[in-house]
């Protein structure tokens, strides 16, 4: 049970981060559909900090600087994003499933070229282990083995919902993805806040992404990217109706399925069932499906998005 | 009359010059990649994934059968972009080709290895397989307004997973190497009849899918062009209001749309995997074959027969990794060209865009920037 909860805690943070990053760009007018690929950037970077980083660093540092590299190289890949949907007015949707694709091919050969520097032309894998980097993150609480993440993850939601609800910049970006010509007219400059939501989607993108990878595990192959994370972000966004405190419900109860899947040998009348695992792999998909059939009648997705803004249309 | 025509040829050429622009930045940014990661060698292996199956110039039997894998391979790439074109026509984005592809393997293996159908059979399996996964993502569009690039993507995993736990089983999948029996071992009536395999070096893969693949390009290529059915689908895709004002039926025409660009993603993975060239492994993640089919559908110009050119030349691009000397690069660095051509392809309309204003800058002042697309289309119009 105590795994169970360990489990959920962890897709949790994940799915509250990188769906937190799908919401701000999509409310600034920008579908964000790299997510997956931002994920992949943001781990890897994290995942090779961690590798540098001396032995005898210690535990905040690798923290602080894993969690920098992490979120600074989603913001990096989300500019792929933001130049070509913002200034050159790309299609969103084939912008973003490229991007995923060029992380996951990325990745692989930049890991590749990694491990062979460093192993002298021994090592051609596209593995990283970090096992030390994975443990600086934990935090025992009593039985209950948490890590920073999920107490990173737990700030950057409070802060989210009060930047979100509490702030003038945010209710300018939200104006940008519901009706990017009124707020042109009264003086927001779209473009600059479409970009700043495709950047926040990079950092929230980024740190999700070794929240992902660095959590539970403490090694990662990078040829598989992170597996649909990013997707299922995007499914707990839609289920949350684009308002963070809706979010931070669907991902937990998100998490719960993905976890299911991962430990239902450990819980007793689940291992009585003797359903294989990869069942419980396909349970969020399913429920999100239906879930997302019940409400999608009455979306309030964000008017503008996926729309290019055109200073000249009207 | 005539004025008309000629700026249809012209947007034509346009679509192509912007294609060509996009393949050739994209293989000279994956140069610039190699430069970065071997300098002394990166014109040699640059060299090698263009030269790619040439390399057997001397024996000419070697070299068509390579030629030959090159081609099977690309088939059901160019399927699974014809399936997302269609869908794009009719203004869906069908994402969901992926998962479709995927259930259609799993239907051609099944039916194939553990249930004993002969060719025919396991592929109309497949296209059923395809078919069903397209309608699911269709239904859930239509009746209920799900986005269909999310259904699409649960529809994707979905399927993986289904394929996991079917094909994992004894019948189908040999427990000690982890892959599905070969198909000529098991079941040879299963394997499509071989086409042509003598003039490619007896490549016993060469097929019928080959000669297939071609036709169900023109087909769709009429089918869109030249029916009402076609007319009604794109108008649908233009504004489902406008259509069902006209008296059309926009939610059976979304449906539709997806359940037959379902069936050929399903008939894709049913024209690869039933010529025998490649066992199915349990797999984690989606197979890439439908998302690589959007970049060849964007760079074929979202054309039936644009797409067979871009297939090919993506399948020899991808193909050309193998070529790379692995003391000095790893082969993933040609997907990573690919997935930089495709990155580019979202730039064709701000091409045409540029295309479009320079010529209509060049009537009243004329400077170097605008000439020279110009200069280029009535060029490639000659040949």
């Amino acid at each position: 049970m105590i795994l169970l909860i360990q489990y959920t805690l962890i897709f949790a943070a994940v799915l509250i981060l990188v769906a937190l990053g799908g919401m701000f760009s999509e409310r600034s007018g920008i579908i964000n559909l790299g997510l997956e690929g931002i994920m992949v950037f943001g781990g890897m970077a994290g995942a090779m900090v961690m590798v540098l980083l001396p032995s005898d660093a210690s535990k905040a540092t690798i923290i602080i600087l894993t969690l920098i590299a992490a979120s600074a190289a989603g913001m990096i890949s989300s500019l792929f994003i933001a130049v070509a949907c913002i200034n050159f007015k790309a299609d969103q949707t084939l912008i973003g499933t490229a991007l995923n694709m060029l992380a996951t091919a990325a990745a692989t050969v930049i890991v590749k070229a990694f491990n062979t520097a460093r192993s002298d032309g021994t090592d051609f894998s596209a593995k990283l282990d970090y096992v030390k980097g994975h443990k600086a993150f934990l935090l025992h609480i009593g039985e209950l083995e948490i890590s920073w993440f999920i107490i990173l993850a737990v700030v950057l939601l409070v802060c989210a919902i009060v930047f979100f609800y509490k702030t003038k910049f945010a209710l300018r970006l939200r104006a940008c993805g519901e009706h990017p010509q009124a707020a042109d007219s009264v003086g927001i400059n779209v473009y600059a806040m479409r970009y700043a939501g495709v950047l926040l989607s990079g950092f929230f993108g980024g740190l999700g992404g070794i929240i992902y990878i660095a959590a539970a595990n403490s090694t990662w192959h990078f040829d598989y990217g992170v597996a649909g994370a990013g997707f299922l972000a995007l499914a707990v966004m839609i289920f949350g109706q684009w308002k963070p405190e809706r979010i931070a419900l669907s991902a937990v109860l998100f998490a719960v399925f993905r976890s299911l899947s991962n430990v239902n040998g450990g819980i007793d009348f689940l291992a009585k069932l003797h359903i294989p695992g990869t069942i419980y792999n396909m349970f969020p998909y399913i429920v999100s499906l239906i879930v997302l059939a019940l409400t999608s009648k009455n979306s309030r997705a964000p008017k503008a998005e996926g729309i290019p803004y055109d200073k000249g249309a009207r | 009359m005539e004025k008309k025509a000629s700026f249809f040829r012209r947007s034509g050429v346009q679509t192509i010059i912007a294609s060509i622009v996009c393949a050739l930045l994209g293989i000279f940014v994956g140069f610039l990649i190699l430069l970065a990661m071997n300098p002394s060698h990166a014109a040699e292996g640059m060299g090698a994934i263009l030269r790619n199956f040439f390399k057997y110039d001397q024996s000419s039997t070697t070299l068509m059968y390579y030629f030959g894998s090159t081609l099977v391979k690309a088939v059901p790439l160019i399927l699974c972009s014809e399936a997302i074109l269609f869908a794009y026509k009719a203004g869906l984005f069908n994402i969901g080709v992926a998962g479709q592809y995927t259930v259609g393997l799993l239907a051609s293996l099944y039916t194939a290895i553990a249930l004993g159908w002969s060719w025919w059979l396991c592929v109309l399996a497949a296209i059923a397989a395809g078919a069903l996964w397209g309608f699911i993502s269709g239904f859930f569009k239509a009746m209920f307004n799900v986005n269909e690039v999310i259904a699409g993507i649960m529809m994707n995993w979905i399927g993986l997973y289904l394929t996991n736990i079917v094909l994992g089983s004894k019948k189908v999948m040999d427990q000690s190497t982890s892959k599905t029996y070969n198909i000529l071992s098991k079941n040879p009536k299963a394997l499509l009849p071989s086409f042509l395999s003598d003039v490619f070096g007896h490549n016993q893969y060469m097929t019928i899918a080959l000669p297939i693949t071609i036709l169900v390009a023109i087909i769709i290529l009429i089918v869109l062009n030249k029916t009402t059915f076609g007319y009604e689908l794109k108008a649908t895709g233009h504004n489902r209001d406008a259509a069902t004002y006209a008296g059309m039926n926009a939610t059976r025409n979304v449906i539709l749309t997806l359940v037959i660009s379902g069936a050929i993603a399903g008939f894709a993975a049913s024209m690869f995997y039933l010529t025998g060239i490649e066992q199915y492994t349990l797999s984690s993640s989606v197979p890439g074959m439908g998302f690589n089919g959007i970049a060849v559908a964007f760079l074929g110009g979202l054309h039936p027969i644009g797409a067979i050119i871009a297939g090919l030349f993506i399948e020899y691009l991808t193909m050309g990794g193998q070529y790379l000397d692995t003391n000095y690069f790893n082969p993933q660095v040609a997907d990573l060209m690919v997935a930089i051509i495709i990155y580019l392809c979202g730039f064709v309309l701000f091409f045409k865009h540029l295309m479009n204003k320079g010529k209509a800058k060049a009537l009243t002042n004329v400077n170097d920037e605008t000439n020279k697309p110009d200069s280029t289309t009535t060029e490639d119009k000659e040949v």
